[in-house]
């Protein structure tokens, strides 16, 4: 067992705290896309998955992903998170766990912008705690436990461009198709209610973003250098790329183009980050932002309503960015990689990785729907068409996300609003 | 006798149109945030290629009570205040008044105003 090493912890405790961030700063980016009356039905989802996940991975999340078990399945070695001081390294294992926990936590958040304003919440609940269990946690294993058969077969995926961005790409995919279309798409008026909202959850993203990738090196080192440096360059190239195609093809830039560009930059450099040279990382987020960009042209040709466009940017960057690995790595990055076709690799590096992606899109997409289906038939997925013509926040949550008005908003009047529940000593 | 003159206008004529009625020796106006089209049509926004035709244009509703004899100079004033000769400059339109009553004294008519 190896010295505990300080610097190491306090990053790895450091990008933990900042991966946790991104989840509300999802919740921001989705929530400024949807219409004002669903704003806190989206936040609520991902500040609902922050709760969940946290409880589901510590009792048993973490080991089937973890655990040593076979190549598929971790087992339930680590169950209820007992024996973990036997695995401690440079970084305590603990350490681990928690760092791991807030992945585990925004992968199925990032579901919920393809299922927007239209899913019952007692349905989504029961959605997340079994897509956590029976996807996320045993697709992690495949490729990051020791003894997952992707990672065996030298699969690369840094920080998750798999694991979790194709992967939750493909499952919204899979939710869209059984949920079914929002009432009144795609005639009505779905334009996003608050853009700087959008803006604001893309920062949050994209600093958590520099813990996402930069701490999956699991150290304070080189490669951890190299992964923040590479997720800068490919997320700023990424902004260029997408609102060029913007420029080209609808005639103005626009500001929701260049937060969607940076996150698609930040997908597709996620499997990568670790692994590619600086100038790879500009290949890899100008491909990103210009495809992410024409992606989200798909979804109105195949009439599948993914709401904010989560097959766009992530399944597509994910799977772009773990692809464009194969061509990219390079062992003058990471001694770990293996060279990709532009580093004279054989094209077996690139077989490997469409076998990750592929493997992981069946698994993910077939479970995904399953699990859906199992919902539908039972309590049911959707709310009602007048629900969501009320719009998720009262009809789900009973509140009102902006009251600006004077007439029973937040102003001088206050004679439409009669105090109900009230505490007794205020009453006299 | 007094009459209602109402006029829709540009958002950004409304402190030419404010400065207009005030030279008139006009004593007070209600204004409104309106939306609405007429030969001007709306704009067009993109969200991630995704097209929206917005029909409503955003305008201003100025509203005064007046008498009978000072509204045709408060129309021509409002209307010379407001042009800016393109489509969109807006509507001035008057209608009678069948009272008026000033809700601090009761004063009833012209003297309410």
């Amino acid at each position: 067992m190896d010295q505990l090493d300080s610097g190491d912890t306090a990053w790895m405790l450091i990008s933990s705290a900042i991966v946790l961030f991104m989840t509300p700063g999802l919740a921001f980016f989705y929530g400024g896309m949807v219409r004002a009356k669903n704003v806190l039905g989206m936040i609520m989802q991902n500040f609902f998955c922050i709760g969940i996940v946290t409880l589901v991975w510590s009792v048993v999340g973490f080991s089937i992903a973890f655990g040593e078990g076979n190549g598929f399945w971790g087992g339930f070695d680590f169950f209820a998170l007992q024996d973990l001081s036997g695995s401690d390294n440079a970084i305590p294992y603990v350490v681990f766990v928690a760092f791991q926990l807030m992945f585990a936590i925004i992968t199925p958040a990032l579901i919920t912008g393809s299922v927007a304003d239209r899913m019952k919440f007692s349905a989504f609940a029961i959605f997340v705690t079994l897509w956590s269990l029976l996807v996320y946690s045993p697709i992690a294993h495949w490729v990051w436990a020791s003894k997952g058969w992707l990672l065996e077969r030298g699969a690369m995926d840094f920080a998750g461009g798999t694991v979790v961005h194709a992967n939750a790409g493909i499952a919204a995919i899979a939710l869209a198709l059984v949920l079914g279309k929002r009432a009144g798409w795609p005639s009505g008026d779905f334009r996003p209610h608050n853009v700087p909202f959008v803006l604001l959850g893309t920062g949050i993203l994209w600093v958590g973003w520099f813990g996402f990738n930069a701490g999956s090196a699991l150290g304070a080192n080189k490669v951890a250098g190299y992964a923040l440096l590479n997720t800068q360059i490919a997320t700023g190239v990424a902004i260029l790329g997408w609102l060029a195609i913007e420029k080209i093809r609808d005639g103005k830039a626009t500001t929701l183009g260049a937060a969607s560009g940076a996150v698609a930059g930040l997908v597709a450099i996620t499997p990568a980050c670790g692994y590619v040279s600086p100038m790879g990382s500009i290949a890899i987020g100008a491909i990103a932002g210009v495809v992410c960009a024409l992606a989200t042209s798909i979804k109105g040709k195949v009439g599948i309503d993914d709401s904010l466009d989560v097959g766009a940017v992530h399944l597509v960057g994910g799977v772009l960015g773990a692809l464009l690995t194969g061509f990219f790595a390079t062992v003058d990055t990471n001694s770990l990689a293996h060279d990709g076709i532009f580093y004279g690799g054989p094209w077996s590096v690139l077989g490997e990785q469409a076998l990750a992606v592929g493997a992981t899109l069946g698994y993910s997409a077939v479970v995904t729907a399953l699990i859906a289906l199992l919902i539908k038939y039972t309590i049911g997925l959707r709310l009602s068409d007048e629900d969501q013509i009320t719009g998720m926040d009262e009809s789900l949550h009973g509140e009102t996300a902006y009251r600006f008005t004077s007439i029973g908003g937040g102003g001088s009047l206050s004679s439409s609003v009669t105090p109900v529940k009230v505490p007794e000593e205020a009453k006299a | 006798m007094t009459k209602l003159v109402t006029a829709v206008i540009k958002p950004f004529k409304i402190d030419d149109v404010k400065a207009a009625l005030e030279n008139l020796g006009v004593h007070g106006l209600t204004i409104s945030e309106v939306q609405g089209y007429g030969r001007q049509k709306g704009h067009t926004e993109v969200y991630r290629g995704a097209e929206y035709k917005v029909d409503f244009v955003p305008k201003i509703k100025i509203e005064v009570v007046v008498a009978d004899e000072a509204a045709d100079d408060l129309v021509a004033a409002i209307t010379s205040a407001a042009q800016t000769g393109k489509i969109g400059d807006g509507k001035v339109w008057v209608v009678p008044v069948d009272s008026v009553v000033r809700v601090r004294t009761g004063e009833r008519g012209a003297d309410a105003l």
